[in-house]
């Protein structure tokens, strides 16, 4: 899988302008997906995953949100350089993207087909087929039993699992080169959940998307992942093949966070398992940011941030002991 | 559907022998009507009278009981100031409330969604602000102030508008202003706050991610969330126009059901005045039965529950 990258985020900033100060929540990203690749993005609540995802779509969620630096490539072309309606043109045909609750992300006064007919109807059917039968098509390839009827029915009338695989459907509407699927199964039951992760590794070998699968959950990593990002506190701190990450972990965090995977999958609770806090991300260190956290902290640590520094194939990290 | 709406029917029913029984026994409870209504230099044949004229000489409950047959057949009882029968009263001034309150609704809609929409798409922004200041201008002015400083302005000082009384369509202009001034601070702040409750939400962070033009996010995927507590709340807003008629028609001597009303409490027409009270009652039940149906189409959660 050595193709060239389809989305490529360069040194990302995203940061919040409140009255109290300055909240950097995206400080200096950058990874790149591939296509046809899964990289998983994991990192502990509040670590900057989902504005991320919504700074690649500038969608960002107030007025006192801005992306201040950066890059975000997509076929080599800048989105952060886009107009306005250029960008609408992006989202929804090029880059979608999978929301965490099923239950509030369908509109609850439209139609199940209402709804899908809007992202349809962006791109004619060159088989010339009308928006009804695109929208049954949909539903099937998402395995959503009996379409036909489903889609005169409302949001009400899903079960979550059902809903989220609407969602799904919505998202594929467009072939979209780029799917970010944001902890899409936090909200599922535990049974539906893996169902749900092999429809979407099943639908993007079929489509042959990139995925940026953002999640808490290590176990989820190992599934459907062929790379993973790991985040904290604003930034990358390691990336690498899922295997290499697994098996040979550098920065003492992802260290940690694959120490805390249990046996038994249950939920995010096991995140929690290291000690302490990350930093504010009003008032962030000028060196290593897990250095609070860090049992191998060294003076040096605190001091200056580590770049990031080749340790194997295809594999990078951010801390000292690795430089 | 037909159920929903039959339920509605049968709450509809209930509650309106609820109201019933309350304006009666309120009635009576403030005092023997005969009193109230005699001049104060009666004598006792005059008093004796009148109770028999009225059908007052059983108990209480006994009253209680030939009111609601007499109700049931549609008989509401007689006018005492008018010696007709209070509901032939009520219909003849119906024609005239119903002619005022279309365009003070259409104003206040016309007003508060547009004014609604916007002050939330701009939060803070000139015409936030504006609209924040009709609103505090529109809650706190009692309307019957606002009239008469409009029939101050333009009637006395002006002359630009009849002040009282219908006739031509100008004579519509000041209490439509009144009334639907009345209406259009509630309408507006709810609007803009469900407005501002649904660009927040998820579907609307989705229909942005689909590519969904801002203005089908406004127009189609927020305003009919919107409405839904509009609607909601539209019983509230119903006791608001039957005061603000009131008051609004007795100001500009506007023969409807408002001027009716208070001319029954002011003339101590208290058969008049129940039958107003209940003939009102009815009224907004059925406006309310409407909204409902209204509702359930607005919102498809109603419909299968
Ligand atoms: N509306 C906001 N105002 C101020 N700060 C915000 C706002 N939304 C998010 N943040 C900040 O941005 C940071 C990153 O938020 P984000 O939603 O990206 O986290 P996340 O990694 O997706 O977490 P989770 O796993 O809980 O979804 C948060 O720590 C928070 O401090
Ligand atoms: S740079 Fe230092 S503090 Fe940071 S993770 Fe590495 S060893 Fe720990
Ligand atoms: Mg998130």
């Amino acid at each position: 899988m050595d193709s060239a990258p389809v989305l490529e985020v360069r040194n990302l900033h995203t940061h919040f302008f409140l009255r109290r100060g300055v909240v950097k929540a995206v400080d200096g990203v950058t990874f790149s997906l591939k296509r046809g690749e899964v990289l998983g993005l994991v990192g502990e609540s509040g670590c900057g995953k989902s504005l991320t995802a919504l700074s690649i779509l500038r969608l960002l969620p107030q007025e006192a949100a801005r992306t201040v630096e950066g890059q975000v490539l997509l076929d080599g072309e800048d989105l952060l350089a886009k107009s306005a309606g250029e960008m609408r043109e992006v989202r929804g045909q090029r880059i979608a993207m999978i929301l965490q609750d099923p239950q509030t992300s369908l509109n609850p006064v439209f139609s199940i087909g209402n709804q899908l007919h809007e992202a349809l109807a962006r791109r004619p059917d060159e088989r010339g087929r009308s928006l009804r039968e695109r929208a049954v098509d949909v539903l099937r390839q998402v395995r959503l039993a009996a379409p036909e009827q489903r889609i005169g029915q409302y949001p009400h009338e899903l079960s979550g699992g059902m809903k989220q695989r609407v969602v799904g459907a919505i998202a594929i509407s467009c072939a979209p080169e780029v799917m970010i699927a944001d902890e899409p199964t936090t909200a599922l039951d535990v049974t539906i959940q893996l169902q749900y992760l092999n429809l979407l590794k099943e639908l993007q070998t079929s489509l042959g998307m990139g995925i940026l699968f953002i999640t808490h959950d290590f176990g989820v990593v190992a599934r459907m992942c062929d790379r993973v990002a790991v985040m904290y506190a604003g930034r990358i701190v390691e990336t690498g093949p899922v295997r290499e990450i697994f098996d040979n972990p550098v920065h003492p965090y992802t260290q940690a966070l694959i120490a805390s995977v249990p046996k038994l999958r249950d939920t995010a609770e096991r995140l929690r398992a290291i000690e302490g806090q990350p930093p504010a991300l009003s008032d962030l260190p000028v060196g290593c940011r897990f250095a609070d956290r860090c049992p191998h902290a060294e003076p040096r640590c605190l001091e200056k941030y580590p770049e990031a520094v080749s340790v194997g194939e295809n594999h990078t990290a951010s801390c000292w002991l690795a430089a | 559907m037909q159920r929903y709406i039959l339920q509605r029917l049968v709450q509809g029913v209930i509650l309106l022998v609820v109201v019933t029984s309350v304006v009666f026994f309120i009635g009576r409870m403030t005092g023997n009507p005969v009193d109230m209504m005699l001049p104060e230099d009666a004598t006792e044949e005059d008093r004796q009278d009148m109770i028999e004229r009225l059908e007052l000489d059983g108990s209480v409950m006994d009253q209680f009981g030939v009111f609601i047959v007499d109700a049931v057949q549609g008989d509401l009882g007689t006018s005492i100031r008018y010696r007709q029968p209070a509901t032939d009263i009520f219909f003849s001034r119906l024609p005239n409330t119903l002619a005022m309150i279309p365009p003070a609704m259409i104003l206040a809609i016309a007003m508060a969604i547009p004014l609604g929409i916007l002050s939330a798409l701009r939060r803070g922004g000139i015409i936030d602000r504006i609209s924040a200041t009709i609103a505090v201008l529109g809650i706190s002015t009692p309307n019957f102030w606002l009239g008469i400083v409009l029939i101050y302005l333009f009637s006395v000082t002006w002359g630009w508008l009849p002040s009282s009384r219908m006739g031509g369509p100008l004579n519509y202009i000041m209490p439509t202003v009144t009334l639907g001034t009345f209406l259009v601070a509630g309408f507006m702040r709810l609007i803009r706050s469900s407005m501002l409750e649904t660009l927040d939400s998820e579907f609307v962070k989705l229909a942005r991610i689909k590519g969904v033009s801002e203005t089908a996010i406004v127009w189609k995927h927020c305003l009919r969330n919107a409405l839904i507590p509009v609607l909601s709340l539209w019983g509230v807003f119903m006791g608001g126009l039957v005061t603000g008629a009131i008051v609004t028609e007795t100001v500009f001597a506007w023969p409807g059901i408002g001027r009716l009303t208070y001319e029954a409490v002011i003339f101590r027409d208290y058969p008049l005045l129940q039958a107003v009270i209940i003939m009102d009652a009815i009224f907004i039940l059925f406006i309310n039965l409407l909204v409902d149906i209204l509702y359930a189409y607005v919102d498809p959660r109603i419909r299968f529950e």
